[in-house]
């Protein structure tokens, strides 16, 4: 029988009893005793039935359950009664445990939660120096000769998003495709869902025209509807037949793990024997290390063969193997945000505990009589303990429920935010894990809210509860130090956060306020790479001319040019050297490349510090020339006028103009040497982006450029216009999400902080009313009463805020990573946060100082 | 003053067990035959308290050393709750015989060491 079927085995045992009981009396009988007396026997003989009843039930060993269950109606009986500070529990816990399970699923899903992939601890990350790409066939020699991997596998770190033109079947479309070697999928452990993966043969091609591809599961939905048949078709990508080989399953998200923020469409075979795939750095590698292979060791052998194959080919660039967990290389960098978050919502829960246990505290008292009247009926001390503790479970699961429901939509808000730069952000949600971490977060909110109060309640003596003078001159005089802590505790918390919440928010002012080298506001991106085979230099150039002039002629654009990367992106870097200057290999400056057309400075607003800016006139046919930033300029020729000097590039460059330097790796990393070849005068680029510059919105653009631009490309898709702003919000993503969440945690724990002193001084006032109307019948005015109040509550409040700034300085060092142009120690923030919070605490203190100064000496003396 | 039957009890309640079960080896029985079985072969010795017999069958019970069923007593035409041992009620019982003998043994070294040496 179980549990559930209490009352059923209850029936059972009164009936077991009976039928006993009647038996006895029968016995009685035919001893010969009257039907009285033989009844009177058998009950004596039995004793008390009742009792039995009691003690048999108790040796069921589910009986907790039923006073567990009872507990549970007390509890919400009492609930009930207080419908006002329960529901007010129910709210901050629920926000607390709301914001708590939200960040714990981000941290769940980027921290905790393995990479989909099989056995991903064996799998390392191996980039060339700090963060860059290697050599493919420095790859090559490095898959083959070392002894620690089982394998290496590498995709193109050069991918650009919207880099193939989808055609033929229904409406065109850019999509981005990356080139990946034959083995990374089986590498990592990945199974198409459908299909196969790419064959030795397949990847033997060539780079241009790749002749299989394997669908991301999202492309796979999206643009085919999730149609199985789709496998073995032949697409169209840039005029090129492509079969459909399989669909990658839907928990390898490529993007979402490598490329945060760039959707992936398709990926292609890369042929590393075809000479005419892109040179120079530009792969991506990962390895399988062998079981029992450590990644120290790894490191080791790498530096070894680094050294040999560098000396070997001279000719190849140089690399510096660099191996890193690829959990470590894909989390790694969201890491101290991330622990910051959670210990920030750490804070807010215990600012919530302090608070409710305040509350709680405060109805203990008032069903003190309740509960001296239930221990002297006989409630054990443990029964009280758990009755107090089961009511304070059972608040905190109330909110939790709540908190629950605000967790789901917050996820689900988050795991959509595809414009935000953060790994695995699609793979948030509340799975499993998370719901154990509520129901552990729940539980130990609920018993340490609970425990001040039920021990309260413990040391509550009978005689004392049962009086009714319940709070006599010192009533709880005896807790008054703890519920002075609670308040400072919660105040000491708040002070933390608050401090850490503006040190970031001035991080994130300081980033918005740099000047990035161009202006976003009003200009607009729009991939136009020609839908044809370009042939000759003066094809290209052709089109270049066309698609200028056109967009020129469009209505509210200001200006136009053309470029291979987009600002904030791009990293193909060149060694680069003045003519006549000499460096030794591997120490030569390097160079970031943009190959951009006439219009490009102006539409990005870059400005020309000396020289000129590129023409239209810097075609095939014209002296070669480039324009140099500030940075370059100043690495090449310090102290000396760069215009008109030559670089080794392409047999010889001449500077033309110098113009200002552009933070392309983001507001928060200076921009280093750029130079800029024009676009007439070269074919290596991977892309062409069109810029335009608008008085207009730049939103309502698109329709304006693609009617423009239609004769040129019928097919052009204008879905990927984006304006450069969305690209610049996008870089400082990561940073906006942690400062408002940041923020918005320390404002509901300032809430709560002032909310508690609120209570706490109220209380202390009402508590206190006999006192201070004696003091008053003594002479005491009423300004110096609330004088009074008001002392003790800055008093409180300032302990709380030394605290917190003490606990600031020790946990500064968690923080200083994360922040841009401040510093742990700012002497403003502090000095701000301090005068907040006191600030705060008298203005929450002001009602129940002005209540107490108002106090009637006769009123207040006639109560008791 | 309430501690004292407390205390009583739990001496009993292992021995208790016990002799249900060994009363229980001749056969089914409901709770009413076992208390009067033992008191009547103790010579009233131990007289039963209903308040620890019912209980301890059912915390047997509970254990899986017991099973209960309704049956209809042969003498009376009344149906009464009837206890029957389970074969882990078999064990238990000679685990529990042996521990006692042990125990007894044990307390008799103690109380008669004269008697045990000779």
């Amino acid at each position: 029988m179980r549990w559930w079927q209490i009352r059923k085995r209850d029936a059972d045992l009164e009936r077991e009893l009976k039928a006993d009981l009647e038996l006895e009396e029968e016995e009685q009988r035919e001893r010969g005793l009257s039907a009285e007396e033989a009844h009177y026997a058998a009950q004596r003989a039995f004793g008390n039935t009742t009792l039995i009843r009691e003690q048999t039930r108790a040796a069921w060993s589910w009986v907790w359950i039923e006073s567990l269950l009872r507990d549970l109606g007390y509890g919400i009986r009492g609930m009930r009664r207080n419908l006002g500070s329960t529901i007010f529990a129910i709210l901050i816990v629920g926000l607390g445990i709301g914001g708590a399970s939200t960040v714990f699923s981000v941290v769940n899903a980027l921290l905790l939660r393995p990479l989909p992939f099989r056995d991903p601890a064996q799998l390392v990350f191996i980039s060339n120096g700090e963060n860059h790409s290697t050599q493919a066939e420095q790859y090559s020699d490095l898959r083959d000769h070392n002894q620690s991997f089982s394998d290496l596998a590498g995709w193109s770190a050069f991918y650009r998003a919207g880099d193939k033109e989808l055609t033929g079947t229904g409406e065109p479309e850019r999509l981005t495709s990356v080139p990946v070697t034959q083995n990374l999928f089986p590498l990592l452990g990945v199974e198409p869902a459908l299909g196969r993966s790419f064959t030795r043969e397949e990847c033997q091609g060539k780079y241009s025209a790749p002749p299989a591809m394997l669908l991301s599961y999202s492309f796979w939905h999206r643009r085919f509807a999730s149609d199985p048949n789709v496998v073995g078709k032949k697409l169209t990508l840039n005029d090129q037949p492509v079969t459909v080989i399989g669909v990658l399953p839907a928990s390898f998200d490529f993007a979402s793990i490598f490329a945060p923020g760039t959707p992936i469409d398709v990926f292609i075979p890369w042929p590393l024997t075809d000479d005419t795939k892109p040179h120079g750095n530009t792969m991506s590698i990962v390895g399988r290390l062998k079981p029992g292979a450590t990644i120290g060791g790894a490191q080791a052998e790498f530096n070894v063969l680094a050294k040999q194959l560098d000396s070997q080919h001279p000719e190849r660039n140089p690399i510096h193997p660099r191996l890193v967990p690829l959990e470590e290389h894909v989390s790694g960098q969201v890491r101290p945000a991330l622990v910051v978050l959670m210990c920030a919502v750490g804070a807010v829960m215990l600012i919530v505990c302090a608070n409710l246990s305040h509350l709680q505290m405060a109805r203990m008292g008032t069903r003190q009589k309740e509960m001296a009247i239930r221990a002297a009926l006989g409630a054990g001390r443990f029964r009280l303990l758990r009755q107090v503790l089961t009511e304070s479970v059972t608040l905190s699961c109330g909110g939790a429920a709540l908190g629950l429901l605000l967790a789901v939509a917050g996820t689900r808000e988050l795991a959509h935010l595809n414009t935000f730069n953060l790994p695995l952000l699609e793979s948030v949600r509340v799975d499993r894990t998370t719901l154990v971490f509520t129901l552990l977060a729940t539980v130990a909110t609920g018993v340490l809210f609970g425990l001040a109060p039920a021990l309260q309640v413990l040391a509550c003596k009978l005689r004392e509860g049962l009086q009714d003078a319940g709070r006599g001159w010192s009533g709880s005089r005896r807790h008054g130090w703890f519920r002075d802590g609670l308040a400072v505790s919660q105040f000491a918390l708040a002070c933390l956060l608050l401090v850490g919440a503006a040190l970031l928010i001035q991080s994130f002012l300081r980033v918005l306020d740099v000047n990035l080298g161009f202006q976003p506001e009003r200009a607009a991106a729009l991939r136009i790479d020609p839908s044809f085979q370009v042939s000759s230099a003066a094809q290209q150039n052709a089109f270049i001319d066309d698609v200028l002039h056109r967009a020129r002629s469009a209505p509210g654009i200001t200006a136009a040019g053309i470029t291979d990367v987009l600002p904030l992106g791009g990293d193909r870097s060149w060694q680069v050297s003045g003519k006549g200057q000499i460096y030794e290999k591997d120490h030569s400056p390097e160079s970031f490349i943009r190959v951009v057309s006439d219009g490009y400075f102006d539409a990005l607003g870059i400005p020309l510090k000396s020289g000129r800016v590129l023409t239209e006139s810097d075609r095939a046919s014209s002296e070669p020339v480039v324009v140099v930033n500030e940075t370059l300029a100043r690495t090449l020729w310090p102290g000396q006028d760069p215009v008109g000097q030559v670089m080794t590039q392409d047999g010889g460059r001449r500077v033309v103009g110098v113009v200002g330097d552009v933070h392309h790796g983001g507001p928060e990393r200076s921009g280093g040497s750029e130079m800029y070849l024009p676009m007439r005068q070269t074919g290596d680029y991977p892309a062409m982006q069109l810029i335009v510059r608008t008085v207009l919105p730049p939103d309502s653009l698109a329709a304006g450029i693609r009617a423009v631009l239609r004769p040129i490309d019928p097919n052009l898709p204008v879905k990927d216009f984006q304006t450069l702003q969305e690209l610049v919000d996008k870089g400082m993503s990561p940073r906006r999400f942690l400062v408002i969440l940041l923020s918005g945690f320390a404002g509901f724990a300032l809430l709560l902080a002032s909310l508690g002193i609120y209570a706490l001084i109220s209380y202390s006032v009402s508590e206190r009313t006999k006192e201070i109307g004696m003091r008053m019948a003594l002479g005491a005015s009423s300004g110096l009463v609330q004088r009074d109040v008001l002392a003790k509550t800055l008093r409180l409040a300032l302990s709380g805020v030394a605290l917190g700034t003490l606990g600031s300085f020790a946990l500064s060092k968690g923080i200083e990573s994360l922040l841009f142009g401040t510093t742990t120690t700012n002497p403003a923030v502090f000095l701000g946060v301090i005068l907040l919070l006191c600030a705060v605490a008298l203005v929450a203190a002001y009602a129940p100082a002005r209540r107490a100064s108002r106090i009637d000496p006769m009123e207040a003396l006639r109560t008791e | 003053m309430e501690k004292q039957p407390q205390q009583r009890a739990n001496l009993l309640q292992g021995t208790l067990d016990m002799l249900i079960l060994r009363t229980l080896l001749y056969g089914a029985a409901h709770g009413h035959q076992i208390g009067k079985h033992i008191q009547r072969t103790t010579n009233d010795f131990l007289q039963m308290q209903h308040g620890s017999l019912y209980p301890a069958l059912h915390r047997l019970e509970e254990r899986g050393w017991v099973i209960s069923k309704w049956e209809t007593a042969p003498d009376r035409n009344r149906e009464f709750k009837y206890y029957r041992l389970t074969a882990t009620g078999r064990k238990q019982l000679v685990v529990e015989e042996s521990q006692w003998k042990q125990m007894a043994e044990a307390v008799a070294r103690v109380m008669w060491p004269a008697a045990e040496e000779n």
